[in-house]
């Protein structure tokens, strides 16, 4: 296969070791930030840290990669995004790094992992989520996607969703 | 389906501040004593109306938090999962997996694995039990298929709003 496209790397630092203190603080961020004019320092106060404390710790769980990203989470479904499709890939075990890096920098891209194949009902080792406005606007983003990142000949399933039956932000305990 | 129903209707319902705030600030949150201050000096409007209005959108389900979205499995354990379930149970099946806690998303889709939820626990030994639990009330089989490799970079998502460059609320 002929790879042209530029890739990004993906910065995947191995684990990174988090204290006690770290993992009250991420239990406590699970429901968002306050919407109060102090949302640090009144995190801090639920945990005995000053201000500077927690949002050292919060630039350092972001640094990790252990905060992917800090800022507003939307619904796409309430905001006309009406469509989702898992698409799965199944690639061979030698380029599943190169495009599955490819695939991860398009923005209508939500989610780019791999998962383990479950042989022989399930051949795919990639996943992807792709959103869009209705159906076919899904499909466009999934032809480019292949366009671009040279998956034409992949084998792939497109997973439309039918019912949502549930969806909110992981609680870890 | 109509084409443009989604836009439009965001379009129309919202204010110029409220696609700012929807589309703007989806990454790079700031990490200052007080960020929805500035936020609110970013767009030309008072801190007391970006957190009003930030509570609106929350209430009206646009926005589900504002906050951090962390790293699948860099705190605790979760996986996917799949089921294959006969479309008469599929209801009651859904039903039984939502009263997990630890399930977080749950939808169906089109595919003989037509089941396809998240689950997150405190640890593996944590969600292999409730696996099993599922398994064993349901009658069916899960397929789990944890996350080995991330390849996306999360900036969050272009809302592809008309926004005006900037203007006073």
């Amino acid at each position: 296969m002929d790879m042209k496209v530029k890739y990004r790397l993906p910065s995947l630092p191995p684990q990174a070791e988090l204290d006690d203190i770290d993992q009250a603080l991420i239990t406590l961020m699970q429901r968002g930030l306050p919407l109060s004019p102090t949302p640090y320092a009144d995190l801090g106060k639920k945990l005995q840290l000053d201000e500077d404390e927690v949002i050292q710790r919060i630039q350092k769980l972001d640094n990790d990669n252990v905060i992917k990203r800090l800022g507003v989470v939307v619904r796409h479904h309430e905001l006309g995004y009406k469509a989702n499709a898992m698409t799965v890939w199944n690639i061979p075990d030698e380029l599943v790094s190169e495009l599955g890096t490819c695939m991860g920098q398009f923005d209508f891209v939500t989610l780019c992992y791999r998962r383990p194949r479950r042989l022989p009902e399930w051949p795919y080792n990639l996943f992807t989520m792709i959103h869009g406005k209705d159906r076919e606007d899904v499909l466009a983003n999934i032809a480019l996607l292949a366009k671009r990142c040279n998956l034409d000949e992949v084998e792939r399933k497109v997973l439309f969703s039918t019912r949502r039956f549930k969806q909110r932000g992981a609680i870890y305990r | 389906m109509n084409l443009d129903t989604g836009n439009k209707l965001s379009e129309q319902q919202l204010s110029q501040l409220e696609m700012h705030l929807l589309n703007d600030f989806q990454h790079g949150f700031p990490l200052v004593s007080r960020p929805y201050k500035k936020i609110a000096d970013e767009l030309g409007t008072t801190e007391e109306t970006v957190i009003e209005t930030l509570n609106t959108l929350q209430q009206t389900g646009y926005v589900s938090r504002v906050g951090a979205v962390f790293r699948a499995n860099s705190i605790g354990a979760s996986t996917l999962a799949a089921m294959a379930v006969p479309g008469e149970e599929l209801e009651q099946v859904a039903a039984l997996v939502n009263e997990y806690s630890e399930v977080n998303h749950n939808y169906q889709r089109e595919h003989h694995y037509n089941l396809w939820f998240v689950l997150t626990a405190s640890d593996e030994h944590t969600l292999n039990a409730i696996l099993d639990d599922i398994e064993q009330r349901t009658g069916h089989a899960v397929m789990y298929l944890p996350m080995l490799e991330d390849f996306h970079i999360d900036l969050g998502f272009d809302l592809g709003f008309d926004l005006e460059p900037d203007s006073g609320y």
